[in-house]
């Protein structure tokens, strides 16, 4: 199952903060990330996570760090930062109150049977 | 792992396929490199071929367009190109950047204390005057000599050329306020500028192409001289209201010590900047030079409808004729502008025979002058003065009709626009052939009068 680009793109936020939570990490290494944590169902243009990171650094919720990469490469590493954290808090609250809401609607309707698991 | 050297070629490709987006940082494209590299190495071990990889590494990372829109979004403030005077990345960049900046205003700063000692030891004397170029544009001529790093016998030709002329303009015993004197004087900067042109090509003067780059520095040279000044004013303008305001008559510090300094140097910095600009922002001159050249049209229709309707042609005098001159460079300037930004291989078009309109009402305008003044001289003799404002106006003329005559063979397609190019480059040392002549010449055949 593919996820609506949409939903990839609101979530994409708190998905790179929530992953910089376990530690520093390069931009293709959270890409890897984010498609084990999906299932590989999370797919979104490789080439959009930079804008994306560099939005978060201007925001001051990552910061960037020159590394070198095992093959003597220059790698820029992100490392989440105390505003980000807080972001990330918030950004907890918003999904898990989104998340119940819908959880609630869907319990009380019959599901539609093209359905076969939950979103989450 | 290394990749091996085809596909390292096609990763070359696409870097330079990326280089072209302006939204995307050079810091950005090692990044995205770093990914696609990653990328790659993943792919070639589940056992696709290189082609393969490449091909499935770039799609997954997306389309270049949407990428870089995306970028743009983000950084949407590089569009705007940015000038780098000091570069803040590679250590032997930033170093050799910041010994230009220290030379540059070691530079700036001599020519400020050669004008500040000449006004001290002239006391006010006309003899300043005729030297005031050569207090300061060697030192422009030294920057250029040090930027290009001359090699012996070119310097040597420019330090000889600079001691002639300056013993030229003080061995000769000028009448005080003769006109010979201040012909020497209006005459000896375009000499200079020719020696600084000559640096600043690294002293292959022969090459159309040089030379058509120095035209184009001294016009860039001309707009930044004219912000820089702008820019000063202001400051100094706001300055001298404060300490005005509170009973500090700021006058004699400035007269005496702050323009002295900054009026020249502010040169060397212009020069400077224009340097560093290249290739980085595009010129504006020629795009000025878009602009002015309707509306110089239009100014020179009504300058020759008045003359026509007013008939008083009686009246023209040296003023007249010296001003013909000034709207000639200006047309002259406007033209070379045009032609320095235009790209050679293009077909003609609306702007070229806007050019020519130019060109040909200039030339009425001028004959129109010219006739009257002839009569005038023939009625009054000769002056110095006169002599030299004839000889750069029939000289503006020449240059000014065969340009007009080889536009006119562009537009009709029977030449190509290198032979226009080549008129201007070609023609241009003459003026400084005839500005020799003035400084040298003209003093002896008059009598330094």
């Amino acid at each position: 199952m593919r996820i609506e680009k949409d939903l990839v793109a609101a979530a994409a936020t708190p998905l790179v903060l929530g992953i910089l939570m376990d530690g520093d990490l390069y931009g293709y290494a959270i890409l890897k990330r984010v498609g084990e944590l999906s299932g590989g169902s999370m797919q979104w243009t490789d080439g959009m996570l930079y804008p994306l990171l560099h939005r978060l650094e201007r925001l001051g919720y990552v910061t960037s760090l020159w590394g070198t990469s095992d093959a003597g490469r220059r790698r820029k590493h992100y490392a989440i930062t105390d505003l980000g954290r807080e972001q990330l808090a918030e950004r907890q609250e918003q999904w898990t109150v989104v998340a119940d809401a819908l959880r609630q609607v869907w319990q009380a309707a019959p599901r539609p049977s093209t359905v076969t698991e939950g979103w989450a | 792992m290394d990749l091996d050297a085809d596909l390292e070629a096609q990763i070359d490709n696409w870097r330079g396929y990326v280089q072209r987006r302006q939204a995307i940082a050079t810091a950005d494209i090692e990044e995205l490199e770093d990914h696609l590299r990653e990328q790659i190495e993943e792919l070639l071990t589940t056992g696709l071929d290189h082609d393969e990889a490449f091909l499935v590494a770039i799609k997954r990372l997306g389309n270049l367009d949407a990428v870089s829109r995306e970028f743009a979004r983000e950084h949407s403030d590089r569009l705007w190109k940015q000038l780098v005077l000091v570069p803040d990345d590679a250590d032997e960049n930033r170093a050799r950047a910041w010994r230009e900046l220290s030379v540059v205003i070691g530079f700036a700063l001599g020519a400020g204390l050669a004008v500040k000692a000449g006004l001290t030891w002239s006391d006010g004397d006309t003899g300043l005057v005729r030297n005031i170029g050569l207090l300061v544009f060697p030192f422009l001529a030294a920057y250029f000599g040090w930027k290009r790093r001359l090699t012996l016998p070119v310097p040597a030709t420019l330090i000889v050329s600079f001691a002639a002329l300056a013993v030229l303009l003080n061995a000769y015993p000028f009448a005080t306020g003769g006109s010979t004197e201040m012909l020497a004087a209006l005459h000896a900067p375009v000499l200079l500028w020719v020696l600084v042109g000559i640096a600043y090509v690294g002293g292959r003067w022969r090459s159309d192409a040089r030379r058509m780059d120095f035209v184009r520095f001294t016009g860039e040279l001309a707009i930044y001289y004219t912000l820089l000044a702008l820019g000063g004013g202001v400051l100094i303008g706001l300055t001298v209201a404060v300490l005005s305001a509170v009973g500090i008559d700021p006058g004699p510090v400035l007269a005496d010590w702050v323009l002295p300094f900054t009026v020249p140097g502010a040169l060397v910095v212009a020069a400077w900047l224009v340097e560093a600009k290249q290739n980085v922002v595009e010129n504006i001159a020629p795009v000025l030079t878009r602009v002015f050249t309707p509306l110089t049209i239009i100014m020179l229709l009504a300058v020759l409808a008045v003359l026509a309707t007013a008939g008083g042609l009686g009246v023209v005098d040296r003023d007249l004729l010296i001003l013909m001159d000034a709207i000639l460079v200006l047309v002259l300037s406007l033209l070379l502008y045009s032609i320095s930004a235009r790209d050679s291989l293009a077909r003609p078009g609306l702007a070229d025979a806007l050019q020519l309109v130019l060109v040909v009402v200039a030339l009425a305008v001028d004959a129109v002058m010219l006739t009257a003044m002839l009569a005038r001289i023939t009625e009054f003799g000769f002056s110095p003065n006169k002599i030299a404002a004839l000889g750069l106006n029939l000289l503006l003329l020449v240059h000014l009709a065969r340009a007009a005559w080889l536009t006119i063979g562009f537009l009709r397609g029977r030449r190509q626009f290198v032979s226009l190019e080549r008129w201007q480059t070609r023609y241009l040392p003459i003026y400084a052939v005839w500005a020799l002549i003035v400084v040298a010449v003209f003093p002896l055949a008059f009598g330094f009068a």
